[in-house]
């Protein structure tokens, strides 16, 4: 239910923005923006309250950072694998982190599978990859089907703690912000349980969907955009790798939060 | 003589004549706001043809009606009025609870006069005109929806558009939708409605034979329903997004204040322990949705509490809902009488009047809500032009509102006074 915390909580952010934004609305519709200055977001969606005691701990003793991205087809951009955002972010940690350190990010896409249908693969897929994180993106085939919301909670629980078992550090990531299909997909029960069940246990959520809402409301990016070129899922993309980035750190207390993007 | 009788029986008194004697000895005591509603409802539906109308209740169904439609938009700063965001109760309840009590007024009156069968008749006319609303609506969103699905590829929402894939098999798809169970997003307090229309024959029916037995009844289904579960399942997957099962607590509960509940409530509501209860329970909710908006109080929240209290369930209408619903009518029935001269005020006549052809207004929200999204999809999605498109959905709901009335009024002028002795209901209506 904590959802109903964040979501409203970029409602008022958004109502607040919105006299500054009419201001200059004309302006920034359209300009390309420079991806550092369109990235950004209050600190507030970039952190969690709770860790990735395994991150900080590889981290400390100079092991490699092996991380498994596991998502639905959001987590890729058709025909542009490199500039979606798991490796934007692999970019990113390699700039931010130590040099020594070694930084190591794949991927695993589950393309129309729901997060049960996912969840079953992870003992599999744990003994496969022994990733240090994971990170899990789900809800948005589960909304599309509207699957039953305490169903899908209770996978989700289901694939956290087989992720813990095998000994990982686990971030969820829920939905995408699109409002185009507002009218037809209902993403707020998906998001209210993804967030149940980050908080029961205590694992760290990405809100990728407040934080897109935060950029399509604030003019940052036009997610309404009709586009069929890829120039604006490669910013987006970039700018969820940056996100994403710098909420893993924050989340295993690698360096004070003070810097920006 | 019980208390059914009692109450039924003054009403078909009333019908006989037009200034009632017994209507006449209740008037007095309507100084006391609180009773305002029950008491003179009774003699509004004993004048055949120019029947005062309860304004206070077209007022708050108009109201719901725009809140409604501002909820169904992508959230701007207008949504900041609807009063979801001050406690755990929306506009839903208003509207259902309000709906029951216009329909059983309405209706039951009807079954009183022409008997079970006509008025069951008249019900199920009802429900139809709401069911072909409800296509209707099916049919526009099909329309948005096809357009988008060729229109928009977006490389960044190539999952998302995997919603269309019922796009491409009609036959299930549509099939579904004209039984009710494929709902899209925006679309569910319709069928809601017309299940619970639906009901209206047997819980009239059985209101007439004992209306406190009928709530309690009410009461024991809905408890049932958290209890065992119980739903209407939906297709492709879940469930009915407002479970009619649980829904329907509110529904008879209008039913049950129309028909002379509410008067005998009204000590109860008159009280200044209810008053204070309502506002202690208003103010606590309150504070608990400041919670979510401002994530720093909500440390102050006990644990215990959140887990106790969490989630608010709107599906089945969360108990907390419910009384949050009672407690607001509890205070609007007290702070506003139903003389209060506000009432015939200009500046409400919007509302009210968007209230008084709810089914209609209703659609014509949904509508509007589509195309809302639709232009601020195609031309373009800033805060102005959003603040500009809930401000003209508004406008273009008040205008055609009074388009309806004025023509309603044209065409009862000129003849039709056999419209008049059936009553009318539509106007009325149950909508």
């Amino acid at each position: 239910m904590k959802a109903k915390v964040l979501l409203s909580l970029i409602l008022l952010c958004g109502s607040f923005a919105a006299p500054v934004a009419r201001a200059d609305d004309a302006a920034p519709a359209a300009s390309p923006a420079p991806a550092p200055a369109a990235c950004e977001l209050p600190s507030y969606l970039l952190a969690s309250e709770s860790q990735l005691p395994k991150v900080a701990d590889a981290i400390k003793a100079g092991k490699p950072l092996e991380i498994l991205v596991v998502g639905s087809r959001s987590t890729t951009i058709p025909s542009s694998e490199g500039s979606s955002y798991p490796a934007r972010m692999e970019a990113i940690l390699k700039e931010k982190l130590p040099a020594s350190e070694v930084v190591h990010v794949s991927v695993e896409i589950q393309s129309k599978k729901t997060a049960e249908e996912t969840a079953s693969i992870f003992v599999k897929l744990m003994e496969a990859k022994t990733p240090t994180l994971v990170i899990w993106q789900t809800g948005t085939v589960d909304a599309i089907r509207s699957i039953d919301p305490d169903e899908f909670r209770s996978a989700v629980t289901e694939g956290v703690v087989a992720l813990q078992k095998a000994g990982a550090d686990v971030v969820l990531m829920n939905l995408q912000y699109s409002p185009r299909t507002e009218t037809m997909i209902s993403a707020q029960p998906f998001l209210d349980n993804m967030r149940v069940v980050a908080q029961e246990h205590d694992i760290p959520l990405f809100d990728r969907f407040a934080i897109m809402r935060q950029w399509n409301d604030q003019g940052q990016f036009d997610l309404f955009s009709p586009s069929r070129g890829p120039e604006l899922a490669k910013q987006v993309h970039d700018c969820l790798g940056r996100a994403l980035a710098r909420f893993v750190i924050d989340a295993a207390h690698l360096e004070p939060a003070q810097q920006q993007n | 003589m019980t208390i059914a009788d009692q109450v039924t029986g003054s009403t078909i008194a009333g019908t006989a004549k037009p200034v009632d004697v017994s209507s006449a000895d209740i008037t007095p005591a309507d100084s006391r706001p609180a009773e305002a509603r029950p008491r003179t409802s009774a003699p509004a539906i004993t004048l055949p043809a120019i029947g005062e109308r309860e304004l206070r209740l077209d007022l708050f169904r108009g109201l719901a009606l725009w809140l409604i439609f501002i909820d169904h938009l992508p959230p701007s700063l207008l949504t900041w009025f609807t009063i979801r965001n001050y406690g755990f109760s929306d506009a839903t309840e208003i509207f259902i609870f309000i709906s029951g009590y216009t329909a059983a007024f309405v209706y039951g009156r009807a079954m009183l006069e022409s008997g079970v069968v006509i008025a069951t008749a008249r019900i199920l006319r009802r429900v139809w005109q709401i069911y072909v609303a409800h296509v209707f609506l099916f049919t526009i969103f099909l329309a948005e929806i096809s357009y988008v699905a060729t229109r928009f590829e977006n490389p960044l929402y190539t999952e998302e558009m995997g919603i269309l894939d019922f796009l491409k098999q009609p036959d299930i798809t549509i099939v579904q939708a004209l039984l009710l169970r494929f709902r899209p997003v925006n679309m569910d307090v319709l069928p809601l409605y017309i299940v619970l229309m639906l009901a209206l024959p047997l819980i009239l029916w059985s209101m007439k034979w004992r209306p406190d037995v009928t709530l309690g009844l009410s009461v024991v289904l809905y408890a049932v329903t958290w209890e065992y579960d119980l739903y209407l399942s939906a297709y492709p997957n879940g469930f009915w997004a407002f479970n009619p099962f649980a829904w329907q607590l509110l529904f008879v509960f209008g039913a049950w204040c129309a028909l002379g509940g509410a008067r005998r409530m009204s000590h109860i509501l008159a009280s200044p322990v209810t008053m204070w209860i309502s506002i202690a329970y208003l103010a606590a909710a309150f504070c608990v949705t400041l919670t979510w908006y401002l994530p720093q109080l909500s440390h102050f929240m006990p644990k215990r509490l959140e887990q106790w209290m969490y989630p608010i369930d709107k599906t089945d209408l969360d108990v907390l809902r419910f009384t949050h619903f009672l407690a607001l009518a509890a205070l609007t029935v007290r702070f506003l009488p139903r003389e209060w001269p506000g009432l015939k005020s200009r500046w409400l006549r919007p509302l009210i009047l968007c209230g008084q052809h709810s089914l209609e207004i209703f659609c014509l929200g949904v509508f509007l809500a589509f195309a809302g999204h639709f232009i601020l999809a195609e031309v373009s999605g800033g805060p102005a032009m959003h603040a500009l498109i809930s401000l003209s959905g508004i406008l273009i709901m008040w205008g055609v509102a009074w388009v309806i009335s004025w023509y309603k009024r044209v065409a009862d002028k000129s003849g039709a006074k056999t419209k008049n002795a059936v009553g009318n209901a539509d106007l009325a209506g149950g909508g």
